[in-house]
C-alpha cells in the first residue's frame, strides 16, 4: 500500500516529535514536508536531514510547490493565531484536511477514542489539550454507563515539559479542557486544573479524573474504564491506570455544592492515571506532549482510511 | 520604615480548617468586625483561590461570588482582596470578582513557576487593581532563585511580591535570607510581603524577621485561622507590634475579642501545632493537604504522618491534593505486600 503524504507546520518540539512518530510507526502516512518560518531553525534543519521537503516561507511557501497537490493532511503544530492563517489556505482545497494541535479550535474537538466517528466529514479537527486527550476518555467511559453530572480533571506535568506557549496562556488550558469535558466527555459541567511540578528528575505526567454521576453498577463503570484505557493504549502505550478505580457514595443527606449545578449527590468515581511518553523526540516524562502527538497521528491515520 | 500593611486571611486561608464551609453571614459579620478593628485588607475566597471549589480541594458552602457579594460596600477602611491561582482560576473569574468590588488581588504560583502569572498580573493591572505576586512553597526555592522569580512578577507589573511559606517550613534565617535577596534585586518602590504558617511555631517570629528586613505587607489571621497549624495569629502580631512601638492601624482588643469569641469556636479541627501539623512543617508539605491527608488516613487506616512524609519525599507542590489518595494507596499496597522496607 502506498503511503499518503502529509505536511507538518511548526518544526518545534511537538512538530518534530510528530514527524519522528510518523516516520517510525505509521503504516499509512509519510511526512512529505516540514513547514516553518525561520530559515535558521534547528527543527527545519533536522527535518531536512531526515529527508523532508522544507520551506521557511510558511504554508503559503508549500502551497506554491508541486508536492502540495499530493498532500492530503496538514498537521498544524504552530499557534492559535497562525492556525487561522493556515486554515485559510487549506480550506480552499477540498481534498485536504487539517489536524489542529493548537488551541485555536476552529473545528470541533476530537478525542480519537471518544468521538472520532462523529467527525468523519469535518475538514478541520482540533485536538483539545494534552490534559483533555488524557482525561476525556475517562469521563466518557463513566458517562457511557452512568450519566455524568460533573467531570473534574487535575493534570500534573513536569515544569520542563510546559513550553512557553502553555505558560503564557494557562487559562487557555483550563478553559478549553473544561469545555471539552462537557462537549466530548458528556459531563453537564466540566472543570480542569493544571499543576506544574518542578521536581528533578522531572515527574511523569499524572492525571486524576473525578466524576459525579448517577448511581450505577460500580463493576460496570470499572470495566468501562479498563476497556477505555486499553483503547487509548493502542496509540499511547504508556497510558496506564496507576491505581484501581476508587468509588465514594455521595449521599442525598450529605450532597456536594457544585458551582453551576447546585447541590448534587450520586456516585463519585476517581481515576488515577499515569502517562509515560514513548521517548521518540521528547523525553519519557513528557507524556503530556506525547499524548498530543500520538492522538494527532491516530487521527490522521484514521482520516486516511476513510479517503 | 514604610507603613505596615496588615492583610487578614481568616476568610481565605481560614477556609481550610473548616473545609470551605463559612456561611455568607459569617463572612459578612467577620469582615465587618475586621474592618472596624482597622485591618488594612481582607482577603475572601475559597481556600485555593477563586473557583477553587472542587473535588480536589473541597467544595465550598457557597460560590466565591456569593461570599463576596455585598461585602465591598460594608467596608470603610479595609481593602477587599482575593486570591487567584493560575491553573485553577482564570482572568474571567478575576473580572467577576472585580465587578463585585474586589480592588486588590494576589496572583499565586509555585516558587519556581512565576512566569505563568504574567497574563493574570497584566489583566489585574488593566482592571485597575492593586496586584501582588504570591510565591508559594517558598522553602522549595533558594533565596536568589526565589528573588529572580519575584523579579519576573515585578516585571509583569506586580506592586508587591510575597515570600509565601505555604508549608510553614522556613526557619527564621530562611525567611531573612529570602527577604534580603528580594531587597537586593527588586526596585525600591516594589513592596515585599510575608505569609507564614505556624507549623514550626514560627508564624509570628518569621513575620517579625521579615518585617525587620523590610517586608511591609504582613499576612495574619484571627486565632491563626488557616491551613495546617494556621497562619501568623493576627491578634498576637498586633500585640507584638504594639510592644515594639511599630506603627499600624489595627485595634488589639477588638481583634482579641473576635479571635476568641467568633473564630476559635469555629475551629472544629483545632488549629494548633500537633503531631500532624508539625509534620507538615517538618516534611515541607503544603499546609492545605492536612485535612485531606487526615481523611485519607482514616479511610485507608494509615497514619497521617506517614502520608505527609511521603508527600514531602515526592516533592509534591501546592494543588496536588489528588496525589494524597495516590500516596495512601501506594503505602497500602506496600503494607499489604508486607515488604520489609514498608514506608
Amino acid at each position: 500500500m502506498s503511503k499518503t503524504k502529509v505536511a507538518i507546520v511548526g518544526p518545534g518540539n511537538i512538530g518534530t516529535d510528530l514527524m519522528i512518530k510518523i516516520m517510525k510507526n505509521s503504516t499509512n502516512l509519510e511526512v512529505c514536508a516540514m513547514v516553518g518560518i525561520d530559515p535558521n531553525s534547528d527543527g527545519l534543519a533536522r527535518a531536512k536531514r531526515m529527508g523532508c521537503l522544507t520551506t521557511a516561507e510558511g504554508l503559503a511557501g508549500l502551497e506554491i510547490m508541486p508536492e502540495w497537490h499530493d498532500i492530503k493532511i496538514i498537521f498544524d503544530a504552530t499557534s492559535a493565531k497562525a492556525h487561522h492563517h493556515n486554515w485559510a489556505i487549506v480550506e480552499k482545497y477540498s481534498d485536504k484536511k487539517i489536524v489542529d494541535l493548537t488551541p485555536a479550535a476552529i473545528g470541533p474537538f476530537l478525542v480519537p477514542t471518544v468521538n472520532f466517528t462523529e467527525n468523519l466529514k469535518v475538514r478541520n479537527v482540533n485536538m483539545v489539550t494534552c490534559g483533555g486527550q488524557a482525561t476525556i476518555p475517562m469521563v466518557a467511559a463513566v458517562n457511557r454507563i452512568a450519566k455524568v453530572h460533573y467531570g473534574e480533571i487535575v493534570a500534573s506535568i513536569s515544569s520542563k515539559s510546559a513550553g512557553p506557549g502553555t505558560r503564557a496562556n494557562i487559562d487557555e488550558f483550563t478553559e478549553t479542557t473544561a469545555l471539552a469535558i462537557e462537549k466530548v466527555g458528556g459531563a453537564d459541567k466540566g472543570k480542569a486544573i493544571i499543576i506544574l511540578n518542578p521536581a528533578e528528575p522531572p515527574v511523569v505526567m499524572r492525571d486524576t479524573i473525578f466524576t459525579l454521576s448517577e448511581q450505577a453498577d460500580k463493576e460496570a463503570i470499572r470495566k468501562s474504564i479498563h476497556d477505555m484505557v486499553a483503547e487509548v493504549q493502542k496509540y499511547v502505550p504508556g497510558y496506564t491506570l496507576h491505581q484501581e478505580v476508587q468509588f465514594d457514595d455521595i449521599t442525598e443527606a450529605a450532597p456536594v455544592f457544585i458551582e453551576g449545578l447546585g447541590y448534587r449527590h450520586g456516585l463519585k468515581t476517581t481515576v488515577l492515571l499515569q502517562v509515560v511518553g514513548a521517548g521518540h523526540y521528547l523525553p519519557e516524562y513528557a507524556g503530556n506532549l506525547d499524548i498530543m502527538t500520538s492522538a494527532a497521528l491516530a487521527t490522521g491515520e484514521r482520516l486516511i482510511e476513510l479517503i | 520604615m514604610n507603613n505596615i500593611y496588615i492583610q487578614d486571611v481568616t476568610l481565605r486561608d481560614g477556609m481550610h480548617p473548616i473545609r470551605h464551609q463559612y456561611t455568607k453571614d459569617q463572612i459578612k459579620d467577620i469582615a465587618i468586625a475586621l474592618d472596624k478593628a482597622k485591618v488594612d485588607a481582607i482577603e475572601i475566597a475559597h481556600g485555593d483561590g477563586l473557583t477553587g471549589g472542587s473535588f480536589n480541594y473541597g467544595f465550598g458552602a457557597h460560590t466565591d461570588w456569593e461570599w463576596l457579594e455585598g461585602i465591598a460596600k460594608q467596608l470603610t477602611h479595609a481593602k477587599l482582596t482575593t486570591l487567584l491561582i493560575p491553573g485553577i482560576g482564570t482572568i474571567a473569574d478575576l473580572k467577576r470578582a472585580r465587578d463585585l468590588g474586589v480592588e486588590s488581588v494576589r496572583v499565586a504560583t509555585h516558587s519556581t513557576e512565576a512566569d505563568i502569572s504574567a497574563q493574570h498580573i497584566e489583566a489585574a493591572l488593566k482592571m485597575d487593581m492593586d496586584v501582588a505576586g504570591f510565591l508559594m512553597m517558598a522553602h522549595m526555592n533558594d533565596p536568589i532563585g526565589l528573588a529572580q522569580q519575584a523579579k519576573l512578577m515585578e516585571d509583569y507589573g506586580a506592586h508587591c511580591v510575597y515570600v509565601t511559606d505555604s508549608a510553614g517550613a522556613l526557619l527564621m534565617d530562611g525567611v531573612r535570607d529570602r527577604i534580603r535577596a528580594f531587597q537586593d534585586i527588586l526596585k525600591p518602590e516594589t513592596e515585599i510581603g510575608i505569609h507564614c504558617h505556624h507549623n514550626l511555631s514560627l508564624g509570628v517570629a518569621n513575620t517579625i524577621v521579615a518585617m525587620e528586613e523590610g517586608a511591609t505587607r504582613l499576612d495574619a489571621s484571627l486565632a491563626g485561622m488557616g491551613a495546617g497549624a494556621g497562619n501568623c495569629p493576627l491578634e498576637v502580631l498586633i500585640a507584638y507590634l504594639n510592644k515594639m512601638g511599630t506603627e499600624h492601624n489595627s485595634d488589639l482588643f477588638q481583634l482579641m475579642d473576635i479571635a476568641d469569641e467568633v473564630i476559635r469556636p469555629l475551629q472544629t479541627r483545632p488549629v494548633q501545632v500537633d503531631r500532624e501539623t508539625l509534620s507538615l512543617g517538618y516534611s515541607g508539605v503544603y499546609s492545605s493537604f492536612l485535612l485531606h491527608a487526615e481523611r485519607a488516613a482514616k479511610k485507608y487506616k494509615l497514619d497521617t504522618r506517614t502520608i505527609l512524609n511521603e508527600l514531602g519525599n515526592r516533592r509534591m507542590v501546592g494543588g496536588q491534593e489528588d496525589m494524597i489518595i495516590d500516596v495512601a494507596l501506594d503505602i497500602l499496597k506496600k503494607k499489604e505486600a508486607n515488604m520489609p522496607d514498608a514506608i
